[in-house]
């Protein structure tokens, strides 16, 4: 049978950054997706460069829109293991707290753009209704909705009084009562799981071997989550990776609608647990030294390598993002697979092409 | 219950109201505590030029000499760096937003 190149990307409605797919197809059967990417590269890398390494921590934020906190976050903690500053314990729970609020907006939103790649438009909106609340949350308490820059070296920048913890978690009430119904629909409807169950099969070995990361290889069956390894204020929070055993679109669907109940008990209980006390130490001297850093972002793990020699530029800076070890796993889950399931497996590994390309 | 699950759902919220709201009619206001635009208060500035130099953008500029603040909006990224280290809280944040402009210089604002 003649083979077809359909290109897929970069612009394309189901695509919230450019990526660009040339897709191979026989009849309706995608045989072989080719990526390309490049369209959002900015240079922030070198830019370490020129920048001084406390006012990187700006920069760091603006690598990705969705997972900012954490890529802030990633890079103080960086600096701070090179340095061996000692990050005062609240500091360390107001980050735990704002980074799980990142990654509940950053899968309510993903809920909301996979329900738009199927077409059903009206969760989409309510998704991103409830989304809403979060944002909210975080421009009260941090003064930005999407760019939080509140962490910096040696701690947070902004502190939370009692009145506004009850008010987060009074609203978290609320959001959890929406997100419950919202991920009732995306793991009970029928419509949806005919979109869902048995496309884009992933085994448990395949994952593995492809290097996935997150909710794809959670999704797969590997109990593999970096928050168990304490970072942050995890190691004194209850945590249980969630997983599941499918492997296809349904299981890293419900992977991320369970992870949004966990990330709510999650900021419960940091929110009880979070102790007095100063929220930043003073930090003096210029970093000298090498650390690679590892966090969990909403999209899977990040690895950060950091290179200072001292002065107050770094010399090098080098982000691995989880978006770019799914790709494989993407490039091998279209093969094979109808056209029509494209979008929906293109966006069932939650591309961030900004934090692939930065 | 697999089925009917959304219109149930669909129900209750064609009978509650829209949370969205009537802009422009009705403006959003900006909750406490949002980083808007940076607001620069003369009466208290002595030129020391300590938030130009802790400025991440280079959005500030301080004329010590000629007694002059000059603020590119455009640069400002709202983060609060200088009106944390402001010695004499001329400094400080809104929680508003201000209007498109129609060009760089409208932006570029200077105090003497």
């Amino acid at each position: 049978m003649a083979r077809t190149i359909i290109p897929f990307g970069p612009q394309h409605p189901v695509l919230p950054e450019p990526i660009h797919l040339d897709l191979v197809v026989e009849d309706e059967k995608v045989v072989e997706a080719r990526p390309s990417i490049g369209f959002v590269h900015r240079g922030l890398e070198k830019l370490v460069e020129k920048k001084d390494f406390n006012d990187f921590v700006y920069v760091a934020e603006r690598i990705c829109g969705i997972c900012s906190f954490i890529h802030g976050q990633t890079y103080c903690q960086g600096i701070e293991a090179i340095m061996g500053i000692p990050v005062p314990p609240r500091a360390l729970y107001l980050r735990t707290v704002w980074g799980e609020l990142s990654r509940i907006h950053s899968h309510l939103l993903w809920l909301g753009l996979l329900a738009d790649g199927m077409g059903f438009e009206s969760l989409f909106m309510h998704s991103w209704r409830v989304r809403e609340r979060v944002l909210n949350i975080i421009e009260a308490t941090t003064g930005g909705r999407v760019i939080f820059g509140t962490c910096k070296i040696g701690g947070v920048r902004r502190d939370l009084e009692a009145e506004a913890i009850q008010n987060v978690l009074s609203e978290l009430e609320t959001i959890e009562r929406e997100m419950r119904e919202i991920t009732g629909v995306f793991l009970n409807d029928n419509s949806v799981k005919k979109r869902l169950c048995g496309v884009g099969t992933l085994s448990r070995e395949q994952a593995y071997d492809l290097g996935c990361v997150g909710p794809v290889l959670r999704a797969s069956g590997v109990a593999q989550d970096l928050r168990q390894q304490g970072y942050a204020a995890y190691g004194e929070l209850k945590m249980e990776p969630v997983t599941r055993t499918e492997g296809d679109s349904y299981a890293r669907c419900a992977v991320r609608c369970d992870e949004l109940t966990q990330s709510v008990s999650l900021i419960r209980q940091a929110l009880e647990k979070i102790p007095p006390g100063a929220i930043e130490v003073k930090v003096t001297g210029n970093p000298k030294g090498e650390v690679i850093m590892r966090t969990e972002q909403p999209r899977g793990e990040v690895v950060y390598c950091l290179q200072a020699t001292g002065s107050k530029n770094l010399q090098r800076f080098r982000v691995r993002t989880p978006t770019f070890a799914n790709l494989p796993a993407m490039v091998q889950l279209l093969q094979g697979c109808d056209l029509a399931d494209v979008p929906v497996l293109v966006l069932t590994i939650d591309p961030c092409i900004s934090c692939t390309e930065r | 219950m697999p089925y009917f699950q959304m219109s149930r759902l669909v129900l209750k919220w064609a009978l509650t109201a829209p949370p969205t709201t009537r802009y422009p009619f009705e403006p959003r206001r900006p909750l406490p505590g949002s980083r808007g635009q940076l607001v620069y208060t003369k009466d208290n500035c002595v030129y020391c030029t300590v938030c130009a130099k802790r400025c991440p953008t280079g959005a500030l500029k301080v004329d010590r000499a000629q007694k002059k603040f000059i603020l590119d909006r455009l640069r400002c990224i709202s983060c609060a760096s200088c009106v944390e280290i402001c010695p004499k809280d001329s400094l400080s944040l809104s929680t508003g937003h201000g209007v498109a402009a129609t060009s760089r210089d409208n932006e570029v604002l200077g105090g003497s």
